[in-house]
């Protein structure tokens, strides 16, 4: 709630008609009022998510776990691949483990929900790709 | 005592055809979803009965799954989605039934599912969109220099999921259904230890109820997930880069 009432000062002392005084003033009750409906959303959502964390705790770090581990096994299969078609014997393996790591570690963001998946940046970023 | 991994030993039942424990519960899977839903729907009442109204919690509740997901572009896959989320919550709870073989946690069986769902994806996503389903492979906002390595990567990320996707179901059962062996191991040979030791037999066996109740919950959570990641995968091929 501190927020709010920092904004409200700012706009107190910007505001010079009435017309923008009141504009403020609407703005600053519609701020306070999504402010109190967040907090109330947010709680809701928390004592519902505490209720069931143990088990989905559990569910989380086999899921994390899995998204990495299939990266690096997924790399390592195709690094094996890369070496049995152009016999390039120790190289592809090793390089192809290290994409592979790098791909666990998208998989790991992605997952976690830290990294955004590449299909929303596209949606905003690029009209002339999308026809 | 019985070995913690005994339980997951494919046993011939036919050798002539190679008829496994594993293919007779496939096939009791199978023949109890559908003896099951022909029960539930024999009636078509209008006001659904107990068990009508199970099987039409079941299908709303895949149904709105695979719309949230994938729009509802993706009911034309709504078939294909509902087996795999039937078959792989019926064969996880008929695994908790006592002296029953498990068959999600065989890695063949769940990585066959999972290569189904991918083989899905890539040849609905090339037969509708073309070349334009690679697009998928390569973010628009990165730099030139970078886009190589970076499609590298998405090709291999994306290579690795029905390897997470099999490796997810096939370890939580496994891990799940060991750890209660491994407890109700611990019941019995606390307790024929000696006078003083088998006061000590209960506390596994209480761990083991828990994990049972645990198991339970699994076995219903890594259907679901099978079935919403088997969503978004299926939203990729649908609408690949926008």
């Amino acid at each position: 709630m501190a927020d709010p009432t920092k904004r409200n000062d700012e706009n107190g002392r910007e505001s010079t008609s009435s017309g923008d005084a009141d504009l403020s003033a609407r703005l600053k009750s519609l701020d306070a009022r999504i402010e109190k409906a967040s907090a109330q959303h947010g709680e809701i959502q928390e004592s519902r998510t505490r209720s069931s964390s143990d088990a989905s705790a559990m569910g989380q770090a086999f899921r994390l776990s899995a998204e990495f581990v299939s990266g690096v096994i997924a790399g390592g299969i195709i690094g094996y691949i890369v070496d049995r078609l152009f016999a390039t014997s120790p190289w592809g393996l090793v390089v192809c483990i290290i994409l592979g790591f790098c791909a666990g570690m998208l998989n790991l963001l992605r997952a976690a929900g830290l990294a955004k998946p590449a299909r929303y940046e596209q949606r905003q970023k690029a009209p002339k790709d999308d026809n | 005592m019985a070995s913690p991994i005994e339980q997951f030993q494919v046993k011939p039942i036919i050798p002539a055809i190679g008829f496994t424990n594993s293919s007779l519960f496939m096939l009791g899977t199978a023949a109890v979803i559908v003896v099951g839903l022909l029960f539930a729907a024999r009636k078509r009442a209008l006001v659904p009965g107990r068990a009508q109204s199970v099987a039409e919690m079941l299908h709303d509740f895949v149904a709105s799954t695979l719309t949230d997901a994938t729009g509802r572009e993706g009911m034309k896959f709504f078939p294909f989605v509902f087996s795999l989320f039937m078959f792989v919550l019926t064969a996880n709870l008929l695994g908790m039934i006592p002296g029953f073989f498990t068959i999600t946690s065989q890695i063949v069986v769940t990585f066959a599912l999972a290569i189904l769902v991918i083989g899905t994806v890539i040849v609905y996503g090339f037969v509708a969109h073309g070349f334009h389903f690679l697009g998928l492979f390569a973010p628009s906002g990165v730099p030139g220099w970078l886009l190589p390595f970076i499609t590298v990567i998405e090709i291999i990320s994306f290579l690795s999921r029905p390897i997470s996707l099999s490796l997810r179901l096939f370890a939580n059962m496994l891990a799940g259904h060991i750890a209660l062996k491994v407890f109700g191991g611990f019941v019995v040979s606390l307790g024929t230890a000696g006078i003083g030791i088998a006061l000590l037999s209960p506390l596994p066996l209480v761990m083991a109820v828990g994990l049972t109740a645990l198991e339970f919950l699994v076995a219903g959570l890594q259907a679901y997930v099978f079935t919403v990641l088997t969503c978004i995968y299926l939203n990729d091929a649908v609408h690949p880069g926008h």
